[in-house]
């Protein structure tokens, strides 16, 4: 009786499977795909940009047809991209192909030196007369001009008086090995030495050099505070004046250990020869690291990709932010969340509990709701002008008026900072806080404050220890939200504190350690300078997609830990009727 | 008798009331001529009610849903209040103090009128951490008196035996009828005079709903208990006095036994022998 109808026509069949919404769940399903889909090409999209970027290439020599006439150009690198255009592009661009097609292929060529002219260049495939993977094509990261592309000639010592003689790479034809293991051997031992001289000069500039610096600073500020309170006796001035001197002494002992140091990094120089033939002299001091890749197993390859991830993830910037790493911009944007979280969680909450438990609920309580669940939308560059307007210059301007005016006319807190950056997304982030605790309270149970008050709990009481502990999940929710948001916000920070390039970190090791008022740098921010404002995009490219992804795994480790928190505490709860 | 006994925090000793000397009479709490509004347009809640509450026996508020039985219980220590627009008209004494005096702590007067609600409402702490929250809020360090009130408080709400060995897990795992009992043992440890049960059982199958009638019979040496419920055998068995309220007014009062035997009103006659309710 209770049979499926036996379908005798398709027709039927077809109403029945309408009937059933069976399409529905095809359509919900592939809703769900395609969200997913997107959601994972953008990450892999970038997580694949991002970290391909520090694996070495291969690398090539090329013999290619000049545009236009019968001579060529010898040429080493990289292929940095790929494409394909038409022929009216091509024309357009100035460029007259030697054969007619519809479509040619085209090569972005890191070929690097550039002291000698352009580091990229583009070349037609068609133009490749002859391409070679030479193994003795080597790859030097310099510090500046960027990489340089070519084969080594000799190890030269720069001071001709010295006795040492230069080592040559290739010494004819037959005894090669012998020679290249020499070779090897020097070219490790003074590279690990430079490595050794230059920690050595980092130590002494962040030991030393610095706190001198920011000691000088503070008697300068000092002695500014004395004269404009009218304390400046002669005996204090000169007691300051005693400390400086003896800071000057050793800022220049300092100065010259620096440059002793520095010295010993520029006793060699590496010969070198372009693909062209040109003989260029690189001084060790300028290189970063060097390899033949073409040489490298998929070992040596992982060492250099590690090498160079490493140096990305906790180095300082170089040559305008397009090479070296972003440790700063790390710092930087942990620091201001953290700092952001400090500064919302408090406020929110309670901001929530009075919302909530307090206030007479009235229309006026309605309506600061409404506008709260409103400002969640208000364009976070709207913030960044408040900010702007209302921490930097009037609370800022104020404070040092009142509390740094030895330092004026450079303000302190006057102009942006880490401090005034946080509580500008403090502000940003406050509404999620507020309503995501305030759904929270509204899902407790009414018997059990009840309860609390039953048995002589004030409403103080029964808050802080039963309604606070049950909402604790839902507030974990807004600091994870709160976070989310924060950390993937540029455009308000741009107006109250970021900067391209900071001088010092918000956090050192000079007392209070811990500097609000100073400029910051940020992933984000990071991402929008290097990809375009940088003076080299084509070198700036690969590292945009590395920061994005690097800032990727910042939100998803700041989260996970709130993610985390939140799960040990819905544990505790979550069989609550 | 001494104000402060129940309106001070001020005495310092919380307990104080239980220790003064017992008056002559066996009264315990009078409610004269109560009105029960809960919004200033609407008709009162309660109309006119008053009565007298004897010490360490059980009276039981029965009557129709909606007639102001709980309305009526929640006055007792002052519950209403916590919705703001509420108002009271006429004077409740518990032991000769006037409980709606303004002067009077009402976190205090909480602590010694305990309440059960209908639906078990253990907090999300461990079943330790419930017996012991009255004792907390009093500001009690001690951990051994912490101890030992614990352990009485659950042996006096017959659970002890059932969960000695793992006062430390969650209170939201124990069943319905031991978390009734938890909720019960967490009002005895603050040691009030007066235990009001909110329909306690409703929520209960039968036998949770014996083992707490059976507990009513064993707290009623030490406490004055008034309930409320929707059950009329409950009523019979448990209580000795019981109260018939309709729409808002007291309709009859006296021993159960009168009650359920020989009605006064014919609407009370009515309503046990279940014609209407």
């Amino acid at each position: 009786m209770y049979k499926k109808t036996n379908t005798d026509s398709v027709r039927e069949e077809v109403r029945q499977y309408f009937k059933e919404g069976d399409y529905g769940i095809a359509i919900f399903a592939a809703c769900l795909g395609i969200s997913l889909a997107l959601v994972g090409a953008v990450m892999l999209l970038i997580l694949v940009k991002g970290f391909a970027h520090f694996m070495p290439n291969d690398l090539h020599s090329y013999e290619v047809r000049l545009s236009g006439s019968e001579t060529t150009l010898k040429i080493a690198g990289e292929v940095a991209a790929r494409e394909r255009i038409t022929h009216q592009v091509l024309i357009e661009s100035g460029y007259t192909p030697a054969v007619k097609k519809d479509l040619y292929e085209r090569i972005l060529l890191k070929n690097g030196n550039r002291e000698l002219g352009r580091d990229y260049r583009w070349i037609l495939v068609d133009d490749i007369l002859a391409k070679e993977q030479d193994p003795d094509l080597t790859l030097i990261e310099r510090y500046s001009y960027g990489n340089f592309y070519g084969t080594p000639q000799s190890i030269k010592p720069i001071n001709p008086a010295t006795e040492e003689l230069s080592i040559s790479y290739e010494e004819g034809e037959g005894g090669e090995d012998a020679d290249r293991g020499e070779w090897q051997a020097k070219l490790k031992s003074v590279l690990r030495y430079n490595k050794k001289i230059r920690k050595e000069m980092a130590k002494l500039q962040s030991k030393k050099i610095d706190k001198i610096n920011y000691r000088l600073e503070k008697i300068r500020l000092e002695t500014n505070r004395l004269k404009i309170r009218k304390e400046a006796t002669a005996e204090k001035l000169q007691e300051l004046e005693a400390k400086r001197t003896e800071l000057y002494a050793m800022a220049q002992e300092a100065e010259e250990q620096l440059v002793l140091l520095d010295d010993q990094l520029n006793q060699h120089e590496l010969h070198m020869l372009t693909a062209d033939g040109t003989a260029v002299a690189i001084n060790f001091s300028q290189i970063v690291r060097l390899y033949q890749s073409n040489q490298l197993g998929f070992g040596g390859r992982s060492k250099v990709y590690l090498a160079r991830l490493a140096e990305f993830v906790s180095g300082k910037p170089r040559e305008s932010n397009t090479e070296g790493g972003v440790f700063p911009a790390i710092l930087g944007t942990v620091m201001m969340v953290l700092l952001m979280t400090i500064f919302v969680m408090p406020l929110g909450v309670i901001t929530a509990f009075y919302l909530y438990i307090y206030a007479k609920q009235s229309f006026i309580t309605r309506a600061i709701r409404i506008a709260v669940n409103n400002l969640a939308g208000v364009p976070s560059i709207v913030y960044g002008m408040f900010g702007l307007g209302f921490f930097v210059y009037t609370i800022g301007g104020s404070l040092d008026q009142l509390f740094y005016p030895e330092a004026l006319p450079t303000p302190t807190f006057g102009s942006g900072g880490i401090l005034w950056a946080s509580l500008t997304l403090a502000l940003l982030t406050l509404p999620v806080v507020i309503v995501s605790t305030e759904e929270g309270l509204t899902r407790i149970p009414r018997h059990l404050p009840e309860g609390s008050m039953a048995l002589g709990a004030t409403r103080f009481e029964t808050l802080w220890r039963i309604s606070l502990p049950i909402v604790s999940p839902s507030i974990m929710t807004g600091m994870i939200l709160a976070i989310a948001r924060a950390t993937g916000e540029v455009a308000p920070l741009m107006l109250v504190g970021v900067v391209k390039l900071a001088p010092s970190l918000p956090l050192d090791g000079n007392f209070p350690f811990l500097h609000l008022d100073r400029k910051f740098m940020h992933l984000g921010f990071h991402i929008y300078d290097v990809g375009f404002q940088s003076p080299n995009v084509e070198a700036a490219r690969p590292l945009i997609y590395a920061t994005a992804a690097l800032l990727l795994l910042v939100v998803l480790m700041l989260n996970s830990i709130a993610i985390i928190i939140r799960n040990r505490l819905r544990e505790s709860y979550k069989n609550l009727s | 008798m001494n104000k402060k006994t129940i309106s001070g925090r001020e005495t310092g000793k919380s307990n104080s009331i239980n220790n003064i000397e017992k008056p002559e009479n066996n009264t315990l709490i009078t409610a004269e001529g109560l009105y029960l509004y809960y919004d200033n347009n609407e008709e009162a809640a309660l109309k006119n009610i008053s009565m007298k509450i004897e010490k360490q026996k059980v009276t039981a508020f029965i009557g129709p849903s909606g007639c102001g039985k709980s309305s009526l219980l929640r006055c007792f220590n002052r519950m209403n209040e916590l919705s703001s627009t509420c108002r009271l008209e006429g004077k409740i004494h518990i032991q000769d103090q006037d409980i709606y005096d303004p002067e009077v702590n009402i976190a205090e007067l909480r602590r010694n009128v305990g309440m059960v609600f209908q639906k078990p409402n253990p907090f999300p702490k461990s079943i330790y951490e419930n017996v012991a929250y009255g004792l907390r809020i009093q500001g009690e360090k001690d951990k051994d008196k912490i101890n030992q009130i614990v352990k009485s408080s659950l042996k006096a709400a017959a659970l002890w035996g059932e969960v000695k060995d793992r006062l430390n897990s969650t209170a939201i795992n124990l069943s319905g009828g031991q978390q009734q009992r938890l909720v019960i043992a967490r009002a005895i440890a603050v040691q009030p005079q007066v235990i009001l049960l909110d329909e306690p059982a409703s929520a209960l199958d039968p036998i949770s709903t014996l083992k707490i009638e059976e507990l009513i019979h064993e707290l009623k040496k030490q406490y004055t208990i008034v309930i409320v419920t929707h059950n009329m055998q409950q009523a019979a068995r448990v209580s000795d006095y019981a109260a018939f309220l309709y729409l808002g007014k007291l309709v009859e009062f006296g021993k159960t036994n009168d009650i359920f035997t020989k009605p006064r009103k014919k609407m009370t006659e009515d309503y046990i022998t279940g014609r209407y309710g």
